[in-house]
């Protein structure tokens, strides 16, 4: 469904990603593990068309995402982004953050898409708080509403960007079990996290990255579990065992 | 109005846009207003283009005042976060619907306080129509006073009059500011 072909992109002289090449299939949970630095979001970045790459190809259901092309547009509508900070409107409630896409981008009609964007709200927990706006909402509750904004589209796939490390720790798990239920329901994911807990449970399948290459990749407990490459062994004890 | 289309111009990325906005607003910004007038009043006419006083006045500080409104404009909306003009673009929005429902809604609680600055200062600065003969408050003080002598009595009521201008101004962008500021 998403396919990256030795997709390469710098900032200035700095190359963040030097020849990626990885596909992602319908249903599938891909879960992009990495050092910061090491260009696991301005992977989703490109493949969202929020940056553009030098060199490769990027592609969602066949389409070439180009970020200066029209089309882009269409692509955004079926692949949807949750963004570490939320990002969401705070001069709109939470119902209005849902509804914004489908109403004003999709043009459906408001009754509609307000039934939807309740339901949707209902989906992720937070059927009481559509009329509040997202700085009276704790961290995890802004991120579920951000997933909701997401759903609203009905993307075929969406990608997260670090959801959970702007969080507090106890309010990651609320966010989380929103994720496992979307991995559970079918939908195509790709998440860039530091949850070692959720890759191994939820995902397909992890892609270790570093200097921006893919260094392993493969089934997610065989990757967590039984790391082959050096330098992931040594990243996931780190990350796992930080003393 | 001006002041927001040579601000959209700025930040619309286009790069010819951008330029010819930020070259209007130095330029205008760096012409002293009384100097503008003269140039709509006097030098438009050998161009074709003849303006009574009163029209040359209008134009000459609007245009004036739309380059300071501009940078006001522009300082609203690069204050907008950019994570939420990410996320708009993330659900489809072009750049007119992120702008007219992300962007502006948002801005217009931060321009708002100078907003209403600027347009005390273009009220008071109708004074500087008098130098191409408007007959505005200032030169009809200046008339009445040369003739009457009464300068205290002339020169006070005309400030009153500017101040009874100028506090409705006050009050109705304080009126706005609070209803941006309760949604």
């Amino acid at each position: 469904m998403i396919e990256l072909n030795d997709v390469h992109k710098s900032f200035g002289k700095v190359e963040v990603l030097k020849g990626i090449t990885a596909s992602v299939a319908k249903s599938e949970v891909v879960c992009i593990i990495g050092p910061s630095g090491s260009g696991k979001s301005t992977i989703l970045r490109c493949i969202n068309g929020l940056e553009s790459y030098d060199r490769g190809e990027i592609s969602v259901e066949g389409a070439r995402v180009d970020q200066g092309n029209r089309s882009i547009v269409a692509i955004r509508t079926q692949v949807s982004m949750v963004f570490q900070r939320f990002n969401l409107f705070p001069h709109r409630t939470a119902l209005e953050n849902v509804i914004e896409g489908p109403l004003y981008v999709k043009k459906e009609p408001r009754e509609a898409a307000i039934a939807r964007g309740r339901a949707l709200l209902a989906q992720v927990g937070l059927a009481d708080k559509a009329e509040v706006h997202p700085p009276k909402l704790s961290g995890g509750q802004q991120q579920r509403v951000a997933i909701a904004r997401a759903l609203a589209m009905q993307p075929k796939a969406i990608l997260f960007d670090e959801p959970t490390s702007a969080l507090d720790p106890e309010l990651v798990g609320e966010v989380l079990s929103v994720m496992r239920k979307l991995a559970d329901d079918g939908m195509t994911m790709v998440v860039v996290t530091h949850e070692m807990g959720f890759a191994r449970d939820v995902a397909d399948r992890v892609l270790f990255i570093d200097g921006g290459v893919i260094v392993e990749q493969g089934a997610a407990k065989s990757v967590l579990n039984q790391p082959q490459h050096p330098r992931t062994q040594d990243f996931l004890r780190r990350v796992l065992h930080p003393l | 109005m001006l002041g927001l289309v040579w601000a959209l111009m700025r930040v619309s990325g286009i790069r010819i846009l951008t330029g010819l906005s930020a070259a209007l607003i130095n330029v205008i910004r760096g012409i002293p207003i009384i100097v503008l007038l003269f140039y709509i009043y006097f030098v438009m006419p050998d161009f074709g283009i003849a303006l009574s006083a009163l029209q040359a006045a209008i134009i000459g500080l609007g245009i004036a005042y739309s380059a300071y409104q501009a940078e006001n404009f522009r300082a609203g909306i690069e204050a907008i976060d950019k994570g939420q003009i990410e996320a708009a673009q993330t659900i489809g929005m072009g750049w007119w619907l992120t702008m007219r429902r992300v962007v502006l809604p948002q801005a217009v609680r931060i321009i708002l306080p100078p907003y209403g600055n600027i347009m005390i200062m273009m009220l008071k600065d109708s004074s500087q129509a008098s130098t191409i003969t408007v007959a505005e408050l200032a030169l009809q003080g200046k008339l009445i006073a040369s003739s009457t002598f009464k300068n205290t009595s002339v020169f006070t009521l005309v400030a009153l009059m500017y101040l009874t201008m100028s506090i409705p101004l006050i009050l109705l962008v304080r009126h706005f500011e609070n209803k941006a500021n309760r949604k």
